[in-house]
């Protein structure tokens, strides 16, 4: 198999969209959180906690969607966390958010041994399944890539669409851009900075821990505990990849899913044969790093990202 | 609500708040033990007993230590200069992969000199390792918490390379491990027959350098100067990007110094799974001894002792492990909230 017949199959494109999903989900979780100013490096520690909690929901007797529910608000707790310590009590966000990804994998791991003692292999639930959507499914290449996903997928996409509708056409989307700017005019236009920072790193981490959750109700079917395994990191360059835009950071995550698709496929090529593993392996993280790099001319960061607002102060 | 800051706390204001915040992590923790099943009392009982409850245990938790405060210095003196290394796991693996390169034969020195080359030649290699997303951040403004993490997961697969490739063990029986140091790269113990190696004592002699450095001398206080306010110490004519750099040298350099001193002094060779997340937790040690070099040995050893007594609780009470590093994520975060209420007032509007 050869580079060009990799890339002109639709198993490879279906591939780069299915990697790209959670990805998407967490991505734009921490766009809104940065858009209002929060830098949330509880990321990864969220997608553990939300993979699990929705995955062990599922497997108590929750419907799948259920299930996705359950990982959303736990991913929401985690965010209020972060925001009472960072927004309300403007502590370093960097020593807050990596506090909250290591109480969030360790809460997790520890939840995991108490609530399935003496398991050796987690056990399997009913995951999200394929629905392909009429006609649009029978499209060369393009259907079975993009309208032949979990229900799941759509939702990242539809999301995706509805955030960027949202900032960019909506007053409370105004005025969340508006508090990662430029938080004191946002206070003299009479609006709580608090409360606006506080709902946007909740909804945000509500939506990284769909991502985490993607993965074990639709990627996989069962939780392991080095699932995530950097794709928190990895989401955070997405965003400054994507220059805080809903639209690019899609496009972002999909040009990088499909770049790790592609790696998978490579290593069983000739060339796989030559290269050791881990160097394929390394790609996505050293990608995450080049595309920092390359952005950070670029890059339009909020003005107001990682400054605590404190009323009153000048 | 709104921060007013204090001009002048009381006692009180300064120790009670720091005090309620491991106490709380110490009730969280228990809460938790108990919905594990187990007695909080015996719990606790456990971990003390596990850590500190015979001459074994003592030696275990002050060798467990010892990554701890390496890695912990190393937080510390770039968080002090507002470089934010989360990178420090892999900094450790480029001091062990160092070791094991110029330790196991390659270079047939006797101890008195090996050691310190193999020092130096770590401490430059894990100092360099930083140093790339430390000009990635002064040159093009790359925000280092992203890349100094996404290095950990590289360097780890460079190592896991290594371990199935050229630094593999032949006669380890296909496992991926390195072969053994030659004994000329061993640190020796501290006292004959007690179980304690001399990493111990370097790093408590590190933890001594860097505050006399942090104390004493001008680097210390361009450091400082950095962390407080850069634009301020740019204006004071302080060279604030050199400054980080050279901080960035320092900080991987010791990072590394836990790699260099857990294969040289304990394990003898070098694994995949030679650092539990030291790297991690150094953040934590650093953060309760709030940046401190001294304080940064002594949360380091209430750290260990925690690990060392939960390792040993968990095989008694059936309460999983990761209690240990719960306790510690919740003493991080009210550890830096309390610190905040000891100089600040909240008040609601």
């Amino acid at each position: 198999m050869d580079v060009i017949e990799i890339l002109m199959s639709a198993s490879f494109w279906a591939a780069a969209i299915r990697i790209a999903s959670p990805l998407i989900f967490a991505t734009l979780g921490e766009l809104v959180c940065e858009r209002a100013g929060v830098l949330n490096l509880g990321i990864e520690g969220i997608m553990v906690a939300g993979a699990f909690a929705g995955w062990i929901a599922v497997w108590a007797g929750l419907p799948l969607w259920g299930g996705v529910g359950v990982a959303m608000v736990a991913g929401m707790g985690f965010g209020a966390l972060h925001g009472v310590l960072s927004v309300l009590f403007g502590l370093s966000q960097h020593v807050v958010g990596v506090g909250i990804t290591l109480l969030a994998t360790s809460l997790t791991f520890y939840t995991y041994r108490v609530a399935l003692p003496e398991v050796s292999t987690p056990p399997k639930i009913e995951a999200f399944q394929v629905y392909e959507i009429p006609i649009l499914s029978k499209i060369p290449v393009i259907g079975p890539a993009l309208f032949a996903q979990t229900p799941l997928t759509y939702l990242a996409f539809g999301l995706a669409g509805a955030l960027a509708w949202g900032l960019y056409r909506t007053p409370l989307g105004l005025a969340i851009r508006a508090v990662g700017e430029s938080p004191a005019s946002v206070a003299a236009q009479g609006l709580s900075v608090a409360a606006l920072r506080m709902g946007a790193v909740i909804f945000g981490s509500g939506l990284m821990a769909v991502g985490g959750a993607f993965l074990t109700m639709s990627a996989f079917d069962s939780f392991f505990f080095d699932m995530v395994n950097g794709r928190g990191w990895i989401c955070i360059a997405l965003v400054v990849f994507g220059a805080w835009r809903p639209g690019k950071a899609l496009l972002g995550a999909i040009l990088f899913a499909a770049f790790d698709a592609f790696q998978i496929r490579l290593q069983q090529t000739g060339i796989g044969a030559h290269v050791p593993y881990q160097i394929f392996l390394m790609m996505p993280y050293i990608l995450s790093i080049l595309a920092l790099v390359l952005m950070s001319r670029r890059a339009s960061v909020p003005a107001a990202l990682m400054v605590p607002f404190n009323k009153g102060e000048r | 609500m709104r921060l007013e800051p204090i001009s002048n706390p009381t006692l009180a204001r300064r120790v009670v708040p720091p005090a309620v915040a491991i106490a709380a992590s110490f009730l969280i923790a228990a809460l938790l033990a108990m919905i594990a099943g187990g007695n909080p009392f015996q719990v606790f009982g456990l971990i003390i007993q596990g850590a500190l409850g015979s001459k074994f245990a003592i030696l275990e938790t002050l060798n467990r230590a010892t990554p701890l405060i390496f890695t912990g210095l190393a937080v510390a003196v770039a968080f002090r200069a507002k470089l934010w290394n989360i990178g420090a796991e892999a900094q450790l693996y480029m001091g062990a992969v160092v070791t094991v390169v110029l330790g196991t034969g390659a270079v047939a020195w006797p101890a008195g000199l090996l050691l310190p080359l193999i020092v130096v030649v770590a401490v430059l290699a894990g100092g360099i390792l930083l140093l790339v997303p430390a000009v990635l951040k002064t040159r093009l403004g790359v925000d280092e918490v992203v890349t100094t993490l996404l290095f950990n997961f590289i360097f780890l697969l460079f190592v896991s390379y290594l371990l199935e490739g050229p630094l593999k063990d032949p006669m380890g029986m296909g496992w991926p491990k390195s072969a053994r140091l030659v004994s000329e790269a061993r640190l020796p113990r501290i006292v004959d027959g007690l179980r304690l190696h001399w990493g111990f004592g370097l790093a408590l002699i590190a933890a001594a350098a860097i505050w006399v450095i942090d104390r004493f001398t001008t680097l210390g206080f361009e450091m400082r100067a950095v962390g407080q306010n850069a634009e301020a110490a740019r204006f004071a004519g302080i060279p604030v990007n050199p400054v980080i750099l050279k901080t960035a040298l320092l900080s991987g350099g010791l990072a590394a110094m836990a790699g260099f001193s857990e294969v040289a002094g304990l394990k003898g060779s070098l694994t995949q799974d030679l650092s539990p997340g030291y790297g991690y937790t150094g953040i934590v040690v650093a953060m309760l001894a709030l940046l401190h070099p001294l304080g940064v040995v002594v949360a380091a050893l209430f750290v260990a002792a925690i690990f060392v007594g939960a390792d040993s609780m968990s095989r008694a009470a059936g309460v999983p492990t990761y209690l240990a590093d719960i306790m510690l994520a919740t003493a991080l975060l009210l550890t830096v909230l309390a610190i905040l209420i000891t100089k600040f007032r909240v008040r609601r509007d």
